[in-house]
């Protein structure tokens, strides 16, 4: 279950993939973080991810999380992003049958998945072919 | 010079063609296209709504824009199918595009002018001097009845418009509104589906408001039907905007590039914004513009602009809205289609 605080605390990363650098060893850190796992330095600097990429890797959920049950089935994959980071997500708008590995991807705002008929609705980022 | 300083817009790829939904229903899908002059209409997919696609087509805005976000003063969502009864559909966008948090964001209803409406709000704050920049969007991913004639029509889209007044690639030279209190078309608190008064909805009510507020610009700015270039008319079918056009005196070929409803269908609070980001597509500078909205209930806005040299500069820094249309389309059969709009009764 997401709760609306969880969701409202990950809004900056999930509507605007915001992220941070790290200044000594260039460690791109999504969520930011306070400390660089890379180096261990505190020289990080607000950033955004790169919209676009390619897949590296990916799958059909055929069984998915109760949230996602309408959706079923669906593509997930891992995305090397322009700024070299790997991010996952689902791929829609995409025929099972096309998805390929290093096919190039963008992001789009999409509805991620709502708590049930009186819940909230929790928006965020998927991967379309570009 | 106030203007349009960046266009976007957004069309989700599925469509369902008129001969699948009348299969349906026993209909006579060659009469629904002559009559209606609809061959197929864009559907969302389950992931997509009025908020998605206001995010969308606010995004290709700002890349034609090219400004920071944090500039943008006011946001604003037009639709008659915000996702949520009680919570904006404009914070959402705001916050996504980074315009938040000094910012003013408001949604609009009025059945199918919502989106002119912020349009109209957002121009004129900038005009006032209160904003540097304001955002305007009508979306709608409106139902029709299982059915109804409406269903044929009733489809998903939207389309974007930043206001300022520097970089400006259409100037706003005239605005004006014509409204009465007309109940051609309603849905009440709770109702899923809209009721319409059936032929009440063409003569007391499209083409009243259209006309009035067609005529009204025309004579405040003192222009006459053949000094545009292009004229956009909201678009509930294929019939309507050609009929109302030869009613104030412009040709089809005025028409025809702003008219996508045939393939696009009924985009509601986002038909005639999306007829315009169309047109300014395909426009030169010094072109210019007129566009009429229409909203149930009834009320139409209208706006005269005229096409700045910078339409040059930015026409291909975001998807052109006939691209959108025809890129990428998925076909979708009446089961599928039923299951995207959630027409079918699951158990709880
Ligand atoms: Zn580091």
């Amino acid at each position: 279950m997401t709760t609306p605080s969880r969701y409202w605390r990950e809004i900056p990363q999930r509507y605007r993939l915001e992220a941070n650098k790290c200044q000594s060893c260039g460690t791109v850190n999504f969520p930011p973080r306070l400390v660089c796992p890379e180096c261990q330095k505190r020289d990080l600097v607000a950033t955004k991810l790169a919209e676009k990429g390619k897949v590296i890797s990916y799958t059909i959920i055929r069984v998915p999380p109760h949230q996602f049950i309408d959706q079923a089935p669906y593509a997930v994959g891992i995305v090397k992003l322009d700024d070299g980071v790997n991010l996952m997500a689902q791929i829609v708008d995409c025929d099972f049958e096309d998805l390929k590995v290093g096919m190039k991807v963008r992001i789009e705002f999409r509805k991620i998945f709502d708590e049930g008929e009186a819940g909230i609705l929790c928006y965020g980022y998927k991967f379309v072919p570009d | 010079m106030e203007g349009i300083v960046g266009y976007g817009a957004y069309i989700p790829r599925n469509r369902i063609k008129v001969e699948e939904i009348a299969k349906v229903w026993g209909a006579d899908a060659p009469s629904y296209k002559k009559g209606l002059m609809l061959e197929e209409k864009s559907v969302p997919s389950p992931d997509q709504d009025t908020i998605t696609m206001s995010v969308e087509s606010a995004k290709n805005a700002l890349k034609r824009a090219a400004i920071d976000p944090v500039e943008i003063g006011a946001v604003y969502v037009g639709s008659e199918s915000h996702p949520y009864a009680v919570k904006p559909s404009g914070t959402v966008l705001a916050e996504a595009i980074g315009a938040t948090p000094e910012v003013h964001t408001a949604d609009f209803e009025f059945a199918c002018k919502a989106g002119t409406e912020g349009m109209y709000v957002a121009l004129s704050l900038v005009r006032a001097g209160e904003i540097k920049y304001g955002l305007a969007v009508g979306a709608d991913t409106s139902q029709g009845a299982p059915g109804d004639a409406l269903e044929y029509s009733a489809a998903a889209g939207a389309a974007a418009f930043i206001f300022g007044k520097e970089k400006v690639v259409a100037e706003a030279v005239e605005t004006y509104s014509y409204m009465t209190d007309t109940p051609d078309f309603w849905r009440r608190e709770y109702q899923y589906y809209p009721q319409h008064g059936g032929r009440f909805t063409g003569d007391p009510a499209y083409f009243k408001h259209v006309v009035g507020a067609g005529k009204g610009i025309m004579e405040k700015a003192g222009l006459k039907a053949s000094d545009f270039d292009y004229v956009i008319f909201h678009q509930p079918n294929g019939k309507f905007p050609f009929r109302v056009g030869k009613m104030l005196g412009f040709e089809k070929k005025q028409i025809e590039p702003g008219w996508l409803v045939s393939k696009l269908g009924n985009t509601y609070s986002g038909s005639s914004p999306l007829g315009l980001t169309a047109t300014l597509d395909i426009s030169k500078p010094g072109d210019k513009i007129l566009i009429v909205s229409y909203g149930s209930g009834a009320g139409s806005d209208a706006f005269i602009f005229e096409v700045q040299d910078r339409i040059e500069e930015v026409r291909n820094l975001a998807p052109r809205t006939q691209q959108l249309l025809e890129d990428n389309i998925n076909y979708l059969e009446y089961g599928e289609y039923a299951k995207f709009r959630q027409k079918i009764k699951k158990a709880e």
